[in-house]
């Protein structure tokens, strides 16, 4: 049978703290991940193959089997649903937190807030356990700029340092939650090559929490 | 005619697919012999309807199904109906209802469902749903059949490689009863299981009033999947466990064994965590698996008490799959149309001839280009002359 095991990893921010923790897995790309213009890349390992995508397309290719693990934030697994998907491992890499940001300064309008963000299943959730009903305007980058010229009231969006916050004049208000990124794996995947993905798994698991010698 | 506005009227419902030549007749053959193959292990065809009232159709079993059935107001009473989007339920009210039998009844179906949002990764929603089921018989030997019955399916289809996963509701049943937790809990608890999120898990079980033999006990119960060595370490895990626990893992070991005894080759694992449709399976919980698909290709399990709202809880175990997906899966190769064109004549001997090819079965077909196109262009590969002393069917070279 088939054992060849592929990861999903998200390009970007998390990529970064990915590596090294892949590295301390014993699993390293045969090519550099971050100057290749490769999509698919083997590894030390002949059965571990990676491929880089867009993070907000690891759970899908998961879902679907394309690939039979990955790495995403929980950010994204919760705006994607996450139907058959196996959140295994909490990596601890990439820690941020989501939250809602506004003007310190500017009084929030009565009625209906308009809040813009990226993440509108978490923030209509968010919103509707605070019995508060919001009009989400999707957008998909520079969420800063929506509050200055009067797109929205108020942005729902992940905060890690806040400087790009601070330097558009906006402030970190509600807390909604902490986002940190996961190990996920397929549903098929576990069952039918569950002892290759078992491995892959102990590696990565050992990587995070180096046992106690 | 305004081409702009007219030119979109070909589009279907998204998610709605209509079958054209040769797939159609293939599907169809493929149909006759699972539905033969069928009534070989002694079920019985039913073919429920495809609309019911939704009070009957959405019981309390088959409350997930809410959200996927379409429906529509019954204009002669009133009331609400949905058009089936699974025919389980429906089959499970046959049994109980119609039938009112007090023996074991095999029961087997075929048909389209109709779906209001598409299911899985599978973007269809008029699946052909095909499945078997087992009333009144809550054997072992039971579920024993009905896996063997769809792995003879899959593989009659033919389908290779198939995998099998075998899970247990009653083990999280009896876990969840045994801790005194309260009820309000069971559903998340159920869905990081479910999710398996292992991270969410241990900080949920941390918060709640458990013994630490118990954390860890629910804990376990989310990594115990593998070969049949996870049998023997559930044992292990649950040895303090309750009778109806240890009676789930035998179970489950003799239902592996019984399969295992009559397909050698398929391969079979062990998932005790997996509670796919928890709300109503009451006992063995299975489904099948293909290399490269994301999600299963059939599925099935024990339901005993689905029959209650109809006022016989009946033991039931059974299976369903998408036979479309079935067929795409399989790539089969597509039959072979060919026939025998017959020229535009009105003489007597001829229709005679005709008629007789047909009775044999033969697919003979009426000249309508009148000699214009040739056999070949009308997927002929026979022709019906007359060689001077009588009407006879000739190669065409």
């Amino acid at each position: 049978m088939n054992n060849l095991i592929t990861i999903a990893l998200a390009k970007g921010r998390i990529l970064k703290e990915t590596l090294p923790l892949l590295e301390r897995a014993g699993i390293l790309p045969l090519d550099d991940l971050e100057k290749s213009r490769k999509l698919i890349f083997e590894t030390n390992h002949p059965n571990i193959n990676l491929v880089l995508i867009r993070s907000a397309d690891v759970p899908t290719y998961v879902q679907y089997g394309a690939a039979d693990m990955g790495i995403a934030g929980k950010d994204v697994l919760l705006e994607h649903g996450g139907e058959g998907l196996y959140e295994w491992l909490d990596l601890k890499i990439a820690p941020c937190r989501l939250m809602t940001a506004g003007f310190a300064d500017r009084e929030l309008p009565a009625g209906r807030l308009k809040v813009a963000t990226k993440y509108t299943t978490i923030t209509r959730d968010y919103f509707t356990q605070q019995g508060r009903q919001v009009e989400l305007i999707k957008l998909y980058g520079s969420m800063e700029l929506a509050p200055i010229v009067g797109l929205a009231d108020m942005i729902v969006d992940l905060v890690d340092t806040g400087n790009t916050l601070k330097a558009n004049g906006l402030v970190p208000q509600e807390f909604i939650m902490q986002i940190s990124s996961r190990l996920i794996v397929n549903r098929a995947s576990l069952k039918m090559k569950n002892r290759a993905i078992k491995q892959v798994i102990t590696k990565i698991e050992n990587a995070i929490n180096p046992p106690v010698e | 005619m305004n081409q702009k506005k007219y030119n979109n009227r070909w589009l279907l419902p998204d998610g709605i697919d209509e079958m054209l030549p040769p797939d159609a007749l293939a599907v169809e053959q493929l149909r006759q012999m699972v539905l033969k193959l069928y009534h070989s292990w002694g079920y019985d065809l039913v073919m429920p309807a495809m609309i019911e009232f939704t009070d009957s159709l959405l019981t309390g079993t088959a409350h997930s199904l809410d959200r996927k059935t379409f429906t529509l107001i019954d204009q002669l009473t009133g009331k609400q109906m949905g058009i089936r989007s699974d025919m389980t339920p429906q089959v499970a009210r046959i049994d109980a209802h119609q039938l009112a039998n007090t023996e074991t009844s095999r029961l087997c179906y075929c048909g389209n469902l109709l779906h209001a949002q598409a299911e899985g990764l599978n973007p269809g929603r008029s699946p052909l749903q095909i499945g078997a089921e087992i009333f009144g018989n809550a054997s072992i030997d039971a579920d024993i059949e009905v896996v063997c019955l769809m792995l003879e399916t899959l593989q009659r289809v033919p389908l290779a490689n198939v995998s099998i996963d075998l899970g247990h509701v009653g083990i999280f049943r009896s876990l969840f009863e045994q801790s005194g937790l309260e009820r309000a809990l069971e559903n998340p608890l159920f869905d990081m299981l479910q999710r398996k999120s292992i991270p969410e898990l241990k900080a949920f079980l941390l918060e709640q009033p458990l013994s630490a033999n118990k954390r860890e006990q629910f804990h376990q119960l989310a990594l115990l999947n593998g070969d049949v060595e996870t049998i023997d370490e559930a044992r292990q895990v649950f040895k303090d466990g309750a009778a109806d626990c240890v009676a789930a893992l035998d179970h489950i070991e003799a239902v592996a064994k019984g399969v295992q005894q009559q397909y050698p080759q398929v391969m079979i694992h062990f998932d005790l965590s997996e509670l796919r449709g928890y709300e109503y399976h009451t006992g063995l919980v299975f489904a099948a698996f293909l290399p490269g698909q994301g999600q299963e290709i059939a599925r099935g399990g024990r339901y005993d008490d689905i029959g209650s709202v109809f006022g016989v809880a009946r033991p039931a175990t059974g299976f369903s799959a998408d036979l479309l997906n079935l067929y795409r899966l399989a790539n089969l190769p597509l039959p072979v149309i060919s026939g025998i064109l017959a020229p535009r004549n009105s003489d007597p001997g001829l229709a005679i001839l005709i008629k007789q090819l047909r009775e044999k079965g033969e697919r003979v077909i009426s000249d309508l280009s009148n000699g214009e196109k040739t056999p070949q262009q009308q997927n002929c590969n026979q022709h019906i002359i007359h060689n001077g002393r009588q009407w006879v069917v000739n190669d065409i070279n």
